[in-house]
């Protein structure tokens, strides 16, 4: 079910990645104020992008999970969202490594996209022990589902507040994203925002696999159990 | 509905009148995380944006002993069952528990303001206030859908308390930022309302955001 | 601050790659044991239904 089409896109997010590399290392040029430094933007925004991106899903997705009351739409929610918070603690990471290259310090509140990440990354941390503490199954998709669609529609609303606070103390350095990329750097960004796109929905579709496996092995095991009592 | 979450709205007013559960323990928080702002900064007197943020913090972690008590009547009693069987409408549950709590937060805000400009606010505190009264509603509107919304969340979970204040306080960072910075013109030595009309523009979309949000998630949390 | 020599500027450079590689590898992995754990119960059953036939 969830393996349809898995191998395309597992050969697609390999070429996608491979290209990215290449390019990023061998095609775009270096950047005239930060040097080398600056390739480390290439795997920190696309990792920021894509995880927001998977939180925002998350919250559709778990949307979907209400109003159909299908729990495979919570597991696939669920995913998308540990997943992003995986990905979160590299744009945390990467992110901080990137300030102590460019400013000499491990973290700055200069830039608002990686203060927002902070906060939104403390918030969804929050995803699994609500999750857990839930003992009654069908309660726990309901809940995390809601949490999901609540925190999704708080990421918005955050980045606008915490870029409107930072507006006028400090100028944006980071987002060098979208707009104002010179010459040859945007299709690099590009190929790697499409590649870490292609490996987030490859993991996501491999976990969902390995859970749903681990759903179907159980579901045999009570099959099992109910035909012959004494054997399992 | 109306009728409904008005008599809910009147029961746990009562409530709160009779036991003074909430109210009272978060004007005490309040005074008290006052007297530790003073010696943890070592200052007698703030003003601009240390006052604002003082002034801020305080009140959202207020806001969160609120949250973290709203549902616990209903728990204590198994009332939360009690509540599903009964044909009450949810919504009219999420509406008497947001007004509520937004009720404390402007009971705990009459004695907290003046306490503020008593103990640690170095500038007046009486000529900012028409420009601050609706940073304040408005701010407390959004925390009363919000607290709501995360009590509700909370009371399925075997640690509550603690799960309200995790979540409580990021969900909250956007308020905090809009109030502070909408606040902090307002309580310089020289006083000015820079700004205003953005800040109370973002408070008004978290609001109008989280009160629509609140009210058509909430029934899937109550229902079993 | 001005842009870092190369070689250092390498080392950051190389490391938050390094980083991002080793999220995916370990999440990989993690997930490649719980495969593995599947492949073994699925064994465990098959043989118990064969034992019972």
């Amino acid at each position: 079910m969830y393996s349809k089409g898995f191998k395309p896109l597992s050969v697609a997010t390999v070429v996608a990645v491979a290209t990215a590399l290449a390019l990023i290392f061998f095609y775009a040029p270096l950047d005239a104020d930060q040097g080398f430094v600056q390739k480390i933007f290439y795997v920190h925004v696309p990792m920021a992008m894509v995880s927001l991106g998977g939180f925002v899903a998350g919250g559709l997705m778990a949307i979907r999970h209400l109003r159909s009351g299908d729990p495979s739409w919570d597991v696939r929610s669920y995913v998308a969202i540990h997943l992003s918070i995986i990905l979160g603690v590299g744009v945390l990471v990467t992110g901080s490594i990137w300030a102590r290259a460019s400013w000499g310090h491990w973290w700055v509140w200069d830039e608002p996209v990686l203060v927002s990440f902070l906060i939104v990354f403390l918030l969804y941390c929050v995803y699994y022990p609500l999750r857990f503490s839930i003992e009654d199954p069908e309660r726990q998709a309901r809940y995390s589902s809601v949490f999901a669609i609540t925190a999704g529609a708080f990421v918005p609303l955050n980045f606008l507040a915490v870029r409107l606070a930072q507006a006028y103390t400090h100028p944006r350095v980071l987002s060098q994203t979208g707009g104002n990329l010179p010459g040859e750097m945007r299709p690099t960004f590009l190929v790697s925002l499409v590649a870490m796109t292609l490996l987030f929905v490859t993991l996501w579709k491999l976990e969902l696999t390995s859970k749903h496996a681990s759903a179907q092995l159980k579901s045999l095991r009570r099959k099992l159990a109910a035909r012959e009592p004494a054997a399992v | 509905m109306i009728r409904a979450a008005r008599a809910i709205l009147a029961k746990d007013l009562r409530l709160e009148l009779r036991t003074k559960e909430s109210v009272p323990a978060m004007t005490l928080f309040t005074l008290t995380v006052y007297v530790l702002f003073h010696f943890g900064l070592d200052r007698n007197s703030l003003d601009g944006s240390l006052a604002a943020g003082v002034l801020w913090v305080t009140l959202l972690l207020a806001a969160v002993v609120g949250v973290a008590r709203l549902f616990a009547a209903e728990r204590e009693q198994g009332g939360i069952e009690g509540l599903l069987l009964a044909p009450v409408d949810l919504t009219a549950l999420f509406v008497a528990k947001a007004a509520a709590l937004f009720l404390f937060l402007c009971a705990v805000e009459l004695v907290a303001l003046p306490a503020f400009a008593l103990l640690l606010l170095g500038p007046d505190l009486l000529d900012p206030l028409p420009e601050l009264l609706p940073v304040l509603l408005l701010a407390n509107l959004g925390v009363a859908a919000v607290g709501a919304l995360v009590a509700a969340l909370a009371t399925a979970t075997r640690a509550p308390e603690l799960i309200v204040t995790l979540l409580l306080l990021p969900l909250l960072v956007p308020v905090l930022i809009a109030s502070a910075q909408a606040t902090e013109p307002l309580v310089r030595s020289d006083p000015s309302a820079d700004e205003l009309g953005r800040w109370l523009g973002v408070l008004t979309l978290y609001d109008v955001v989280f009160v629509l949000l609140s009210v058509a998630v909430f029934d899937f949390l109550l229902e079993d | 601050m001005p842009a870092l020599p190369l070689d250092e500027a390498g080392k950051y450079v190389v490391g938050a790659y390094v980083v991002f590689f080793t999220l995916v590898v370990v999440y990989v992995a993690i997930l490649g044991s719980k495969i593995a754990r599947i492949d073994r119960e699925l064994e465990e059953l098959n043989e118990l239904v064969e034992e019972d036939r």
